[in-house]
């Protein structure tokens, strides 16, 4: 389906203000796998008929990794001069392609300044069917296959989004199953805290590789995530156990854009 | 008389003891950096009600969960009759509550001993447990020799305390069948009368015996009292103020530093004048730079490891483990606190908490995942002083570990932490 993404400066120039804003995120804008869950949650948008924007070349990093590996300078830097740019378009209402974005500029941005109605794309997902606009037809069909979701640490636990996520693969009539470690005691991919950016430190394996036990474990066909680090990292751990053709790493996005053949 | 002036004695003098150590905690708690933590008092309440008093998040592990309950109601209910030692202790009376309560003293002292009975076999069932069974979550490197005596010490004291108790009424109840002295027929003995065939049937022997154990009971508790303070198991008391003053945001939340925001203000904005504040290291070196809810939660820890066996560095063979974290707070708050006592308030030796107790490695291992902070039955966050000394190590000595330090560099020059050009942020646009 082609598409023409709309962006804040051209709407601003027809003296348009969308109803949503989409903040795409770093991973969402330049990581090949991620740029296409950014292409479908923007099939999503544009399916329901939502009038929404994306900040293109605007946006900028949230500031969360910088944060997180304790680098507020250059956290506040970024939040500041995001905010100046969202507030200059009188955003209300930010829809993310990450739990990362969302935490940010959800919680740690008002204090700044910065005050949006903020959600997470699966929570938009999980809006949408409950409006009836949003189904599972049309498209692929997920029925009865082994589906498992891997709950994002600053989705989960960190903003107590366990629901959203799993609403969106309900619909499909697949045979949901939990991991041993899920929800609240869901086990981390080991990206977060900025080590997504760096070696980890010595150990007898790495995280992600602890996760694929639980996966396995499952016995799951698709391990269904909702953020571009976590989709980095299980997508790695299933390579290396050379199981890339038994089990797929999809997004809740690309799985519902899927099922609905967009 | 002499009974009553050696106990009155012994009691004030326990008394004395323990506030005077409380107040050196509470000393120590409060050199940390002030934050507020008294917003939304009825929130704080129901947290507390839930967390401490309901101990809702320990049934995540339903066996330990069962056996603790055990021991925390026999704790609190079983202290009522330490009310009645206490008034006996001083007033020479014996069993003084059972006149005035009747029957329903009966009732109490049977719930009591059966109470103390599944106190019993909750502490044996740890010591199994840490000894004989040796679960992974007791062990690991910040479990060393004293943390593991502590945990046993516990026990024992309170296997110990219960056996008196039991051996207590036992003799008692023998002595009020042979209708000795003053030893008046009260209260029902369900379990102490299996026990009394084991004791000797002379009146005299009998009246021994339960005097010492009395003694011993009322003795180890007072001691056991002042063994807090120098334990874990100070978690007794401090679960309750350290539930109140939780963090009530989201755990995703980090703080924002107010220090920071001042001086970005500045750069961003050259007409901004700045208040002037105290300055203030960014970030935290030692146990002062924390604030003293940190510290509090540093003294509140027992120990139990659920941080640890959730955490995903520690599980995949890294040196973090959070409950190290919370243990080399204490230990260095209390190093801090000797110090002030020793060599007055301004001394300050060459340690601090970052290098001589914590470790980079340990700090950089984190994926700030919240699991440790989840898994907490009191709600203790280790994270807040991981990311506290994170700041401190990169904003005061700017030692990130060389990949983060690229990634700061990428998002200072393009805002993406990748080698990408801001220009090209908008590129996947075209694929579509």
């Amino acid at each position: 389906m082609e598409q023409k993404i709309p962006t804040m400066a051209e709407m601003a120039a027809e003296g348009k203000e969308p109803e949503i804003l989409f903040w795409v995120g770093c991973a969402g804008s330049f990581d090949e796998r991620a740029q296409k869950i950014t292409r479908d949650i923007c099939k999503i948008l544009q399916h329901v008929g939502i009038s929404y924007a994306v900040l293109g070349t605007e946006e900028s990093c949230t500031g969360d990794p910088a944060k997180r590996a304790g680098n507020e300078f250059l956290f506040q830097m970024q939040a500041m001069a995001n905010i100046e740019v969202l507030n200059g378009y009188n955003i209300k209402k930010i829809v993310t392609g990450c739990p990362h974005c969302f935490n940010t500029i959800a919680n740690e941005y008002p204090g700044l300044g910065g005050k949006y109605e903020v959600i997470h794309h699966t929570q938009l997902i999980q809006g949408l069917i409950n409006d009836g606009k949003l189904k599972a037809e049309g498209g692929e069909s997920f029925k009865g296959r082994r589906i498992t979701f891997h709950d994002p640490c600053y989705l989960g636990r960190g903003n107590n989004v366990y629901e959203a996520p799993r609403a969106a693969l309900e619909i499909l009539d697949t045979e949901l199953v939990e991991m041993k470690r899920c929800k609240s005691n869901g086990l981390c991919c080991g990206a977060g805290g900025a080590q997504m950016f760096k070696e980890p430190e010595p150990g007898k394996k790495d995280v992600n590789m602890e996760r694929m036990a639980d996966v396995l474990e499952a016995k799951a066909q698709i391990v269904a995530s909702a953020c571009p680090f976590c989709m980095t990292m299980m997508s790695d751990g299933v390579k290396h156990m050379d199981k890339d053709q038994e089990i797929k790493v999809l997004d809740i996005a690309e799985i519902t854009a899927r099922a609905n053949g967009l | 008389m002499i009974g009553q002036v050696i106990f009155i004695i012994i009691l004030l003098a326990a008394v004395y003891l323990f506030g005077k150590n409380v107040a050196k905690v509470r000393r120590n708690i409060l050199l940390g950096r002030d934050t507020n933590r008294s917003d939304d008092p009825a929130r704080r309440w129901k947290v507390m009600a839930k967390v401490a008093l309901g101990q809702t998040k320990m049934v995540k592990r339903p066996v330990a969960a069962i056996m603790h309950f055990f021991i925390y109601i026999g704790f609190v209910i079983i202290n009522l009759e330490v009310l009645e030692i206490m008034i006996d202790g001083i007033f020479g009376s014996h069993r003084i509550f059972s006149e005035p309560l009747g029957s329903l003293y009966g009732l109490l002292i049977g719930s009591f001993e059966i109470l103390a009975v599944l106190v019993l076999v909750a502490c044996v069932v740890f010591l199994a447990r840490r000894n004989m069974l040796r679960l992974k979550r007791f062990n690991g490197i910040e479990m060393t020799a004293w943390p593991k005596s502590d945990a046993n010490y516990i026990l024992i004291i309170e296997i110990l305390l219960m056996m008196a108790f039991l051996t207590m009424n036992a003799a008692d109840y023998k002595l009020q069948l042979l209708h000795f002295g003053h030893y008046t027929e009260a209260g029902s003995f369900p379990v102490s009368t299996l026990i009394g065939p084991l004791l000797p049937t002379g009146a005299n022997a009998l009246a021994t015996i339960e005097r010492v154990c009395w003694w011993f009971h009322i003795i180890g508790i007072l001691t056991f009292l002042n063994y807090l303070p120098y334990s874990k198991h100070f978690h007794i008391l401090l679960a309750f103020p350290n539930t109140w003053y939780s963090n009530l945001h989201k755990k995703g939340e980090f703080t924002n530093m107010a220090s920071v925001t001042t001086e970005v203000k500045a750069m961003l904005d050259p007409s901004f004048v700045p208040e002037a504040t105290a300055v203030s290291r960014f970030g935290a070196k030692d146990v002062t730079d924390l604030t003293w809810k940190n510290l509090m939660e540093a003294y509140t820890c027992t120990e139990c490891g659920r941080c640890t066996s959730v955490c995903p560095a520690n599980i995949t063979g890294k040196l973090l483990s959070p409950r190290k974290i919370m243990m080399d707070t204490r230990d260095r708050l209390t190093q801090v606190g000797n110090n002030i006592d020793k060599h007055g308030k301004d001394y300050t030796d060459d340690k601090a908490l970052l290098d001589n107790y914590i470790t980079r490695e340990e700090l950089w291992a984190c994926t700030t995942c919240n699991a440790c902070v989840e898994a907490c039955p009191v709600n203790i966050n280790p994270l807040e002083i991981i990311t506290e000394m994170r700041r401190y190590l990169v904003m005061e000595e700017s030692q990130a570990p060389a990949s983060l330090n690229n990634m700061f560099g990428n998002m200072e020059n393009n805002g993406a932490p990748w080698k990408y050009s801001q220009a090209d942020r908008f590129n996947w646009a075209e694929r579509s």
